[in-house]
């Protein structure tokens, strides 16, 4: 099929199952959310009431999450979710390419290895994580057998940070994949060929002809660790509190949807920022085919 | 023969799992030269190449390169430069910096770099697209930016791997000329890998021919073409009649041998060994005639034309000479009436002097 306006009925019902489940389970109670970030409590007989909204309040909701308590906690959810970020591109990086480097028999099960974790309960992988790093755990285990430790490994922001680049390891490593294996490897031949070093080859041209890769790996990482709620919940403790579970407390404990409405598309809105910032870097890299 | 500037001595290359890519291969490239490598893919031409400049390694052997052995040389240290098959034209750069690259990384000053940057580009005609990106240019043209960037080193040696392949066939042509135009102009030695008979013949002053691994036979386009030394040579090299004979017997510089379909003949041939070799016979040295050709010494034989293509300038005909014999046989269409003057089913004569034969006994 060429142009699918030549044959709009096949397009249509192709279509059809993923419109429908993207309107029914995405845009319509994303639709009610959106209106509900403007809503309130309801006052039923002069008394707030716990159990009902009120819609269209104004707009206190978003005035309240630009407060600087939950800027600060919005600014440390960007951080953390950017050092992992950073740290899974550069651990991810060299997987990746040792993968598309290794014999062709050996890559199907390297790639299984990569998405392995993927077959255990989330949450069961972060109670290893726990076990790995408590204080009588593996780590400190092995260290004190040649007298260090033990150290205070949990419920701060190197546990919080460390289980995000743990849990999203595997979106970094296949968009790198992709498009190492992609590469066409004689640039890197005729890059050695005219005389550059392994590392300025690397650096002029393996990382800007895998860039498109590594754009994606980003943002397959940076979203889901903006919104993670689980890893910091678990392993952060009281002090290493992210936005998302701001906003799981919201829908929870604090039973105020409409704030966590509200602080959910504020979070989307920065979402959509950094896919701007995305869209200006594919702009400038323009002729690599993003 | 001048200085050599590429000694290869006893070079294999085996792979894990017992593939021979490149067996034994000892050859001498001398300054200057336009040598080519040819032969059918999966003949370890390319391989051979891609240990020259370095981004292969041999198992076995020795390659020296202007007198120095590059066993210990990276590919950024070998005086050598490739133009790829893929011409390998960087995406993410303009032409101007795709041709500056091999400068810029290695040191080169940015005022020298853009010297010869341009005179690079007006070489091969580029100059005035020097700012383009790649993908908004045609095959031909990024072939030129893998020959500039290539050039502009000033390599001992430019190693091209089947260069014109990607190529249509009115640019290859064009191109062709240009790569000997080039090769004259700039005076560096040239290694040519290309599967394309024309290819080789038409533009190298010297030519290895490899099967298997192998070098069949080193020589100049003519002497591959006239003095074949190998069953495998003649037939990869131009079209070429094979037939089996039987030899008779020895005098002088003459075997006797009695061929299949063309009975007793003498054909000129050094030394032969053993009973059994081939007459090798190229289809331009084969001719028509209606009537019973005349002629002492002429080895001559009735047919049938079997099969005859009109191609403007010449005429490709297959005649059947019996006991299941096709012959090949091309005619020079000189006139511009009748073409080449026979028609299917028609019976004839084919004819041709034993001197234009050729008795091949490996």
């Amino acid at each position: 099929m060429d142009n699918w306006k030549d044959y709009k009925k096949v397009f249509w019902i192709l279509a059809a199952p993923g419109t429908f489940w993207l309107l029914l389970f995405f845009v319509i109670p994303l639709a009610f959310l959106f209106i509900m970030s403007f809503g309130g409590k309801a006052i039923v007989n002069g008394e707030v009431s716990i159990t009902d909204y009120a819609y269209f309040t104004g707009f206190e909701n978003y005035l309240r999450s630009v407060e600087p308590l939950y800027l600060q906690i919005m600014w440390k959810s960007i951080w953390i979710s950017a050092l992992a970020t950073i740290l899974c591109l550069v651990t991810a990086y060299p997987i990746a390419f040792g993968i598309c480097f290794a014999p062709a028999r050996w890559k199907p099960i390297l790639l299984l290895l990569v998405v392995l974790p993927f077959w255990i309960n989330l949450l069961i992988r972060t109670y290893a994580l726990i076990a790995v790093f408590r204080t009588q755990g593996y780590v400190n285990l092995t260290l004190s057998v040649v007298g260090l430790g033990p150290y205070e490994m949990l419920y701060n922001d190197f546990a919080v940070i460390f289980g995000l680049v743990y849990v999203y390891m595997p979106f970094m490593v296949l968009p790198l994949y992709a498009t190492i294996e992609r590469l066409d490897k004689s640039f890197l031949e005729a890059s050695l060929d005219l005389g550059a070093t392994q590392f300025t080859t690397f650096k002029n041209v393996t990382i800007p002809l895998t860039m498109p890769g590594i754009i994606t790996g980003v943002i397959l990482v940076f979203i889901p660790c903006l919104g993670s709620f689980l890893t910091p919940a678990l392993l952060g403790g009281a002090n290493a509190i992210m936005i998302g579970n701001v906003i799981e407390r919201q829908f929870k404990a604090a039973n105020d949807w409409p704030f966590g409405a509200a602080i959910s598309f504020m979070l989307m809105f920065a979402t959509f920022a950094a896919l701007m910032i995305r869209a200006f870097v594919a702009k400038r890299s323009a002729g690599v085919d993003v | 023969m001048s200085e050599q500037i590429v000694s290869i001595r006893n070079v294999s290359r085996r792979y894990p799992g017992g593939v021979t890519a490149v067996d034994d291969v000892s050859l001498d490239i001398a300054q200057n030269e336009f040598f080519a490598l040819l032969g059918p893919s999966g003949c370890g031409k390319t391989t051979l190449l891609r240990m020259i400049s370095g981004l292969d390694t041999p198992t076995e052997g020795q390659i020296m390169i202007g007198g120095q052995d590059m066993a210990l040389t990276p590919p950024n240290l070998r005086p050598t430069n490739m133009v790829f098959q893929s011409y390998a034209v960087f995406p993410h750069m303009t032409v101007e910096q795709n041709v500056g690259y091999g400068l810029k990384v290695t040191g080169v000053e940015a005022s020298e770099i853009k010297r010869r940057t341009a005179e690079a580009l007006e070489m091969v005609k580029l100059s005035h697209l020097a700012a383009r990106k790649p993908d908004q240019m045609s095959g031909g043209q990024r072939q030129r930016v893998a020959l500039a960037r290539a050039l502009v080193k000033r390599p001992k040696v430019l190693l091209l791997d089947e260069p014109l392949s990607a190529l249509d066939a009115k640019l290859r042509d064009g191109m062709r000329l240009e790569l000997t135009r080039l090769q004259e102009t700039v005076g560096i030695t040239f290694i040519i890998v290309t599967h394309d008979q024309d290819e080789a013949l038409s533009m190298a002053s010297r030519i290895a021919v490899m099967d298997k691994g192998a070098i069949q036979q080193i020589a100049t386009p003519s002497e591959l073409y006239e003095q074949p030394r190998t069953r495998f040579v003649a037939d990869f090299i131009g079209k070429v009649n094979l037939i089996d004979a039987a030899v008779l017997g020895q005098k002088g510089g003459k075997v006797s041998c009695l061929a299949q379909g063309l009975g007793n003949m003498e054909v000129g041939c050094e030394k032969s060994t053993g009973d059994k070799a081939t007459i090798a016979i190229r289809p331009e040295k084969l001719k028509i005639s209606v009537s019973e050709p005349k002629g002492a010494g002429l080895v001559k034989t009735k047919g049938t034309i079997r099969d005859v293509a009109y191609y403007g300038d010449t005429s490709h005909i297959v005649a059947d000479i019996g006991e299941g014999l096709d012959l090949s046989i091309n005619v020079q269409n000189n006139s511009r009436t009748g073409g080449s003057g026979v028609e299917r089913g028609q019976k004839v004569w084919v004819h041709f002097d034993p001197a234009d034969a050729l008795l091949l006994t490996e």
